[in-house]
């Protein structure tokens, strides 16, 4: 049950005090394995505050908790990350000749995984 | 420190002492010019060649936050010309604004030991300082953007004179400047605050200010000379580039009115008026100018020529910069810095089928030709303005060859040559004697560098000896020896060592109650702390302190020596 | 912690961001190096002070191995003198002084150099280097400023002090009324929360930010645009309108923009819109752009490779003088197409941050790193050095986004050596193993006496 979603990886105020603390700490982990998911694809999805879902490119895959928001706004369709350990798992190489790897607006599945799947795979 | 050399048989030219291609020993030791030396000191045979001092621009944009954009801003500028790396040289690429290495290291090979960052705002002034840390070889220093200070301005419109003179030298010791620079005075206000306009006139208000650019004008040269600084304020004039501005310059340089003032880059206003089809047409007033100047003991003026061929204009008059990006339609870069200075930067070609562009040229050599006191009319292109500093042999052979200049002349747009008066003065030709003045002693003694620009015993050891070739542009452009600071850093036209320069700066005394005025203002004002701006002597490496004239009557100030 | 122990530092420099705000004003414990208070820092500089005191850590690790810097230095000159296509990286979190040695190691061993920039607004560079820019310091935005527009940015959680030292509430020059003398826009593709700060919030759809700066840039000009814009931006033809005729109305207008930008297809084009657009605007008022910087010293390490090459990022040194071209030899791609035989990473993470494939090669060449806090990156380092924080614990000079130099005044000393005297003891070792700059077959030397 797969769907397909936007993916905005960006900055949050805690994930620069995490990262402050350290990148290797649990509080970084936890900040950054938080994906923003507007409230009403969650509820078609089945999930909850809390709930695991698995985010899959081309590149790779990362699981993830999910939090709820407002569709005004996060608007349907849309996923928010912080910049992590997970988000890079998602990110391809390729630059097209820029030196920049595109890190939002990437286009990944999603889909609701067990409770007991491991958080951030790779 | 450095080498002891022995030089001889070469052809010296000192104008300052008065040597006109005498052959003469010239003998340096520990970094200075002695007037012997011992005998199995190493000895440079300079049989056939032309002893000079080491050149010094008085004029030049090298380094800096405004440079450094211009430097971004144009890769394909650099993939042109690269400048590879050797065994003891930093590589770097060129165009015409070379990276910092690069830019050392070729005013070296030219035979210049001296170079003056002309248009630096004080908020910028540590990232001018750190390029000049990277620009090996030649001395430096820098004039600082006051022209359009806003806490100067209120100072002034309120009449507090002191406090003006005060807190002008504060700045210039606060920055380790070496002199105050305006640029297109009271332009600044009306371009960021009144959508882009400019100011046109002497006596126009500027903008919300009770002011007007002939008080600012006269204000400035008044504390300047006031300060007894060694280089006076360094002016550039009102309406650059416009049409009839002739007018605007006679101006300026009439409010001088006796006191010392140098007007930069001339060329660029020098310009008359003729009706066209479509709007009026340059011409050239260089008689007029060069008459003023040559008649003004007082007044002194860097040429700003113009080269054919691609240039970048960069400067501080950001009305300036926008107006000639009309003319390419290409990038353009405005950058604006807090309460102090405006800035535009457009890649440009000078061409010489263009009317306007020919007659630039031609008004450059005129004012040369015309001169009759080259030590108050020196050599500059305003680098990169009006051309890299590249292109100086080649205006050199200009000014010392008239058929090359009459083959050249005959080349370029014929109505410009018409509108000139290079016909009347094309047959002058400057000597070596005149051309040392023009690229040496007179630069050096403008700046107040009296260890500069000359060969006398106590003089810094720089030292350039070209081979004599009838080619002019040839011989400048590839002196066989330069010597720096006693340091042999060009034998046999190749790099033997590299070093660091100094910096010169001043340091005018000033009440440290105005500390009290300027502060309150940073804090309501600025976005960085009062405490942060001045910067620290240490970020200096080395440097030396150029004392005011007060200073020299009374020292209290010791001017420091590596 | 007695008052003879504590210290207090005014004026000092939060680098944690762009904005290098330099009032912070520090309470250090000196007896346990640590700063136990930053008045004026924001949440991010709060958490960088008080998480950057002197942990105990081996001064290098050499595969693992505990080691002196000296150890450190002779291995890691080892690496560098003998790979043959070296790379250097990071540099956006450390002192120009440190940099300036970086870029000049490059040099001097024909490698790379790249900064974050390259993965941050290098894209925004390219756009300069084709279009230009119309931009202020700070302080005019602060004074001057009454139209302020956010673009693909998010500053209440990236940039805090953006809105309150800076740009939307104080009180500036012609801006005495501080936040009622402004009108702030904020356009992003999701509500943040720097939403409640705008006055005119665009939420444009993801993707279509060239299309949005494109109908500007067209309406500015007195130009038609079709109604059907919003189908393809969500942005409809009256709020463009609208927009429009408020930036060419306003005073001086300012539009600070981000990652939205550069991180999302279309990249410097994006970029070269905006500041277009900008550039555009001047015909009919006071008009500035500028990128928001994310570290402390990328502007710092742009400016440096900038003068010291001629080109901002990404520059490589193998044929003797610097070339530079995005995709060729910019980091990303080095590393994920396997092209980099070493590398030497300097206060940065990439092994976090980068593409996977990119992080794979990491693991199988020997990689330097230079760093006050363990990192994913040290973790697979070959030497890993720990060096003082700068700003913190070194002096030396940084660059807010907008291209002011600062000092720094470090808070407290590190027993760690910093960035650029780890770099300065490499590089002299790397120059006598190599008896001075390399020399790529086929250039002139030059003469080798003293």
């Amino acid at each position: 049950m797969a769907e397909k979603m936007t993916l905005i990886g960006g900055r949050s105020s805690k994930q620069g005090t995490a990262l402050c603390v350290g990148k290797l700490g649990e509080e970084y982990l936890d900040v950054t394995t938080i994906v923003e998911m507007n409230a009403e694809d969650m509820a078609r999805l089945g999930l909850q505050s809390d709930s695991k879902v698995r985010l899959r490119t081309e590149t790779g895959e990362a699981i993830v908790r999910c939090k709820s928001r407002d569709t005004k706004d996060l608007p349907r369709g849309l996923l928010f990350i912080a910049y992590g350990p997970a988000s890079s798992q998602l990110m391809a190489g390729d630059t097209a000749g820029s030196g920049m790897p595109i890190s939002k607006n990437l286009e990944v599945e999603v889909e609701p995984v067990r409770e007991d799947a491991e958080s951030h795979g790779g | 420190m450095g080498s002891t050399l022995r030089i001889v048989n070469g052809r010296v030219y000192d104008p300052a002492n008065a040597l006109d291609g005498v052959v003469r020993d010239i003998c340096v030791l520990d970094g200075r010019i002695v007037a012997a030396v011992p005998a199995d000191a190493k000895t440079i045979d300079a049989r056939g060649m032309v002893v000079m001092p080491g050149g010094v621009d008085i004029h030049c944009h090298i380094a800096g936050s405004k440079v450094n954009m211009a430097r971004k801003l144009q890769p394909e500028d650099h993939r042109h010309d690269v400048h590879v790396r050797t065994r003891l040289t930093r590589s770097g690429t060129g165009g015409t604004v070379p990276s910092t290495f690069t830019t050392g290291y070729r005013y070296a090979a030219l035979g210049y030991t001296a170079a003056m960052e002309a248009a630096v705002t004080p908020l910028g002034a540590r990232s001018t300082l750190e390029e000049l840390q990277d620009t090996p070889v030649i001395d430096k220093g820098f004039f600082m953007l006051v022209g359009n200070n806003v806490l100067l301005y209120r100072l002034l419109q309120e009449g507090r004179l002191e406090e003006f003179r005060h807190a002008l030298a504060w700045w210039l010791s606060a920055t380790k400047a070496y002199a105050p620079k305006l640029v297109n005075p009271g332009a600044d206000e009306l371009w960021k605050g009144n959508r882009n306009a400019n100011i046109t006139l002497l006596d126009e208000k500027i903008g919300p200010f009770d002011l007007t650019p002939r008080k600012v004008i006269d204000a400035f040269i008044g504390a300047a000379n006031d300060l007894g600084l060694p280089h006076p304020v360094h002016i550039h004039c009102n309406n650059l580039g416009h049409t009839g501005n002739y007018e605007t310059t006679l101006e300026t340089m009439r409010i001088a009115d006796g006191r010392r003032a140098h007007i930069t880059h001339i060329q660029f206003h020098s310009y008359g008026s003729v009706a066209g089809k479509s709007g009026d047409n340059p011409t050239s007033r260089a008689t007029e100018i060069a008459e003023f100047v040559n008649s003004h003991p007082n007044i002194s003026a860097d040429v700003g020529a113009v080269m054919f061929g691609r240039s970048t204009s960069m400067t501080a008059d950001a009305p300036l910069a926008y107006m000639l990006r009309r003319f390419g339609g290409g990038k353009w870069i405005n950058a604006d810095t807090e309460h102090e200075s405006g800035c535009g930067i457009v890649p440009f070609t000078y061409q010489d089928k263009v009317y306007t562009n020919a007659l630039q040229w031609a008004i450059g050599l005129e004012l040369f030709l015309r001169s009759e006191d080259p030590w108050r009319m020196v050599f500059s292109t305003d680098h990169p303005n009006g051309g890299s500093f590249m292109s100086y042999p080649k205006l050199i052979r200009l000014l010392m060859d008239r058929e090359f200049r009459k083959q050249e002349m005959a080349k370029v747009n014929q109505k410009a040559i018409e509108a000139s008066g290079l016909r009347e003065c094309q047959d002058r030709e400057l000597s070596l004697y005149e051309i040392a003045v023009i690229t040496r002693a007179g630069p050096a003694r403008l700046l107040g560098l009296t260890g500069k620009g000359h060969l006398g015993v106590g003089a810094d050891a720089d030292v350039t000896i070209y081979e004599e070739n009838a080619d002019k542009e040839e011989m400048f452009s590839t002196p066989r020896y330069v010597i720096k600071g006693g340091e042999l850093i060009i034998e046999d036209h190749e790099f033997r060592t590299d070093c660091e320069g100094r910096v010169f700066h001043v340091a005018p005394d000033y009440d440290p109650a105005i500390e009290q005025v300027i502060q309150p203002f940073f804090e309501d004002f600025y976005t960085i702390q009062f405490a942060n701006y001045p910067v620290d002597i240490e970020y200096l490496h080395h440097h030396q302190v150029v004392p005011t004239t007060p200073q020299q009557a009374t020292p209290t100030v010791a001017s420091e020596r590596p | 912690m007695s008052d003879e122990n504590t210290k207090t530092v005014s004026n000092a420099t939060c680098t944690f961001c762009g904005c290098v705000c330099d009032d912070m004003i520090l309470t250090v414990d000196m007896e346990h190096h640590r700063i136990t208070k930053s008045q004026n820092a924001c949440v991010l500089g709060k958490a960088w002070f008080k998480e950057h005191s002197v942990e105990e850590r081996p001064f290098a690790l050499i595969s693992g191995r505990k080691a002196s810097t000296e150890e450190g230095v002779e291995e890691a000159a080892r690496i560098l003198a003998e790979a043959r296509y070296p790379i250097i990286y990071g540099l956006s979190d450390t002192t120009c002084e440190a940099q300036r040695v970086a870029v000049s190691i490059a040099d001097m061993i024909g490698g790379n150099i790249d900064t974050t920039t390259s993965v941050c607004h290098g894209p925004t560079g390219m756009a300069f280097q084709s279009v230009g820019e119309s931009t202020a310091s700070l302080g005019e935005i602060k004074n001057r400023a009454d139209l302020i527009i956010f673009w693909g940015g998010n500053p209440a959680e990236a940039h805090p002090r953006l809105f309150s030292r800076y740009a939307v509430t104080p009180k500036g020059m012609y801006t005495p009324n501080g936040r009622k003398d402004r009108t702030v826009v904020l356009v992003d593709v999701r509500r943040t929360a720097s939403t409640p700060v705008a006055d005119i919030f665009l939420q444009v759809k993801p993707g279509s930010d060239f299309e949005v700066l494109w109908a500007l840039r067209a309406l500015v000009k007195g130009r038609k645009v079709d109604a059907s814009i919003e189908e393809r931006t969500g942005i409809s033809l009256a709020v463009l309108e609208d927009l429009t005729a408020r930036m060419k109305r306003c005073q001086f207008g300012a539009l600070l923009f981000g990652m939205g930008l550069t991180m999302t297809r279309g990249r410097h084009f994006n970029a070269g819109a905006l500041l277009a657009l900008a550039t555009d605007l001047n015909e009919f008022t006071h008009f500035v752009a500028a990128p928001v910087r994310g570290h402390g010293n990328v502007t710092g390490a742009d400016n440096v490779v900038s003068w010291q090459t001629g080109y901002p990022f990404g520059v490589n040194f193998s044929r003797g003088y610097p070339r530079f071209n995005p995709g060729e030899w910019t980091t990303a791609d080095l590393l994920a197409r396997g092209e980099a035989d070493a590398a030497m990473i300097i206060a940065s993470d990439p092994a976090a941050n980068f593409a996977k494939g990119a992080i794979e090669h990491l693991k199988r060449i020997p990689v330097i790193t230079l760093d006050p806090k363990t990192s994913v990156t040290s973790q697979i380092a070959r030497v890993a050095f720990t060096t003082a924080t700068y700003g913190i614990n070194t002096p030396g000079t940084v660059y807010r986004m907008d291209g002011v130099p600062i000092s720094l005044r470090p808070a407290f000393e590190s027993p760690y050596p910093s960035d650029e005297q780890v770099l300065t003891a490499i590089r002299e070792r790397v120059r006598t193993l190599l008896g001075g700059n390399r020399i790529p077959a086929g250039t002139p030397l030059a003469a080798t006496s003293t």
